[in-house]
């Protein structure tokens, strides 16, 4: 099941997960759960990677000025990579970094 | 398993201009095989003396880490027989290339097995062609069926989880699909089915192996009702003619696109199912695979979109995509015409209305007991080999 994903809280593509680029966007790995996921979008795959650099969901998605259409695609999308463990919640130890 | 983003294409249509690196690379180490099955692919048995070695295999394996290849689906012939099998095994995991490999079990003892379910991030794969020893060992051999039963009871003792029972569907197994089933959970291990394809000796049985038509819908509506939990490889897109209810999977011919195979001697074929010359890309000794990956003619040629001939003007096109492309080459049929195994009954025709006297040979065949072919010069005859006499000579 997805987790919800609290605007609040900030996250960051786990560790264990390499992107590969590719012309649509990128292919995701986790090298954990051995699952692939797709990023179907270039400029979504500079989000997940940017992600972990801000202090919530909420001021990730406004600070790439997306329009309101876009940020609900890619809440959608972050949901489905969190469902598979590819994005996941920040840890409070490594929050300050 | 998808993130999607609204305005993109599908990934289907995406995928069809294939990708950076394949995301499924099927990597043939060797065509030595203990076995002899009958419907085999690559047509295996005798190493080749000119496979690759432990070095070269280790460079290819560079290569595909910085590719970012995250995965190699490993085969052979029969893998393990390769002294250096382990070695290259465990070369792989570190560097960042996970290895799923393709076992009849000869190898897979205790103490192995303990060591495979120690080691994060490798697969095993057990081939297991009926769920009776009767069934099995007809296509496999005799003893096949205890092999790797044993192997698989090794592999579950030694706490190995979600390991694979590989079946190729033939028409004397179809029937046996729940009994797969049982075998599987009972060894807690998953369950992987995949078509038969008239590719290397299977194009020798594939006329009495086959599925009938009533076993295509019979497998068709198995795969509807227990799909999620079975691993089919993607190979059965041809049966989604006959519902409306799509198979999951990419429903999408990868070959060259998204998937391809290297084999033992470093030739690369657009996929494990069509090792002919016509098919073939290149090979990675000149100058790795990632050049033959990006830049060969074959792989840009089908990276661009295909027609569907004669399958334009039928209205199950969407759903079937005109089938395997290894299918029909090998059974003589047109690339750009009906599946042999049509579910609207196409190819059957196209069958009945070919030359059946010249159907394609495939440009590699190492099967025991045969001469290789000399291409075009009957005079001229292929020296006897040391491994002729010995399919194992040096590997074990």
């Amino acid at each position: 099941m997805a987790p919800d994903l609290d605007l609040d809280k900030p996250y960051r593509l786990n560790p264990s997960v390499a992107l590969r680029p590719e012309p649509f966007g990128a292919l995701a790995y986790h090298f954990g759960n051995r699952k692939l996921s797709f990023l179907k979008a270039p400029e979504l795959v500079t989000f997940v990677r940017t992600l972990g650099e801000h202090a919530s969901l909420g001021e990730a998605l406004d600070a790439g000025g997306l329009t309101d259409r876009t940020k609900q695609s890619y809440l959608r999308a972050l949901a489905s990579l969190a469902a598979t463990d590819m994005i996941v919640e920040k840890e409070r130890d490594d929050r300050d970094r | 398993m998808t993130a999607t983003v609204e305005h993109t294409p599908s990934l289907v249509e995406q995928f069809k201009y294939g990708l950076d690196a394949p995301i499924c690379l099927t990597w043939e180490w060797t065509y030595a095989c203990n076995l002899a099955c009958e419907h085999c692919l690559s047509s295996s048995g005798r190493r080749d003396p000119d496979e690759l070695s432990t070095e070269e295999i280790k460079r290819v394996i560079d290569e595909l880490e910085r590719m970012q290849v995250f995965y190699v689906n490993v085969g052979g012939g029969e893998p393990t027989v390769r002294s250096d099998f382990w070695e290259l095994l465990d070369y792989a995991v570190a560097h960042h290339v996970g290895i799923k490999f393709s076992t009849n079990g000869v190898k897979i003892t205790p103490d192995r097995a303990k060591r495979l379910a120690a080691t994060d991030y490798v697969d095993v794969q057990i081939s297991l062609d009926g769920a009776t020893r009767e069934v099995n060992d007809a296509v496999r051999g005799p003893g096949s069926f205890d092999m790797a039963m044993r192997a698989l009871r090794n592999l579950a003792d030694a706490g190995m989880r979600d390991f694979k029972i590989s079946v190729v569907m033939t028409r004397q197994n179809v029937d046996q699909l729940d009994e797969f089933q049982r075998i599987a959970d009972g060894f807690g291990a998953q369950l992987r089915i995949t078509r038969l394809r008239p590719s290397g000796r299977g194009a020798d049985v594939w006329d009495e192996l086959h599925p009938t038509g009533e076993q295509q819908r019979q497998l068709y509506e198995w795969l509807l009702a227990n799909g999620d939990r079975v691993l089919t490889g993607d190979s059965f897109f041809h049966l989604n003619a006959l519902g409306s209810e799509t198979l999951p999977g990419l429903n999408l011919c990868g070959a060259g696109r998204v998937v391809c195979l290297i084999d033992p001697v470093g030739d690369v074929y657009a996929c494990p199912f069509a090792i002919h010359d016509v098919f073939k890309a290149g090979n990675v000794r000149p100058a790795g695979f990632q050049t033959v990956w990006r830049d060969s003619e074959l792989f840009k040629d089908l990276r661009r979109p295909q027609t569907g001939g004669a399958c334009d003007s039928c209205a199950a096109y969407d759903s079937c995509q005109g089938g395997c492309m290894a299918a029909k080459f090998f059974t003589g049929l047109p690339l750009d015409g009906p599946d042999p195994e049509c579910v609207k009954g196409h190819g059957e025709h196209a069958l009945s209305t070919r030359d059946s006297s010249a159907l394609p040979k495939p440009s590699q065949d190492h099967s025991r007991g045969t001469k290789r072919v000399s291409l075009g010069m009957p005079s001229v005859r292929m020296p006897d080999r040391a491994c002729d006499t010995s399919p194992l000579a040096g590997l074990t």
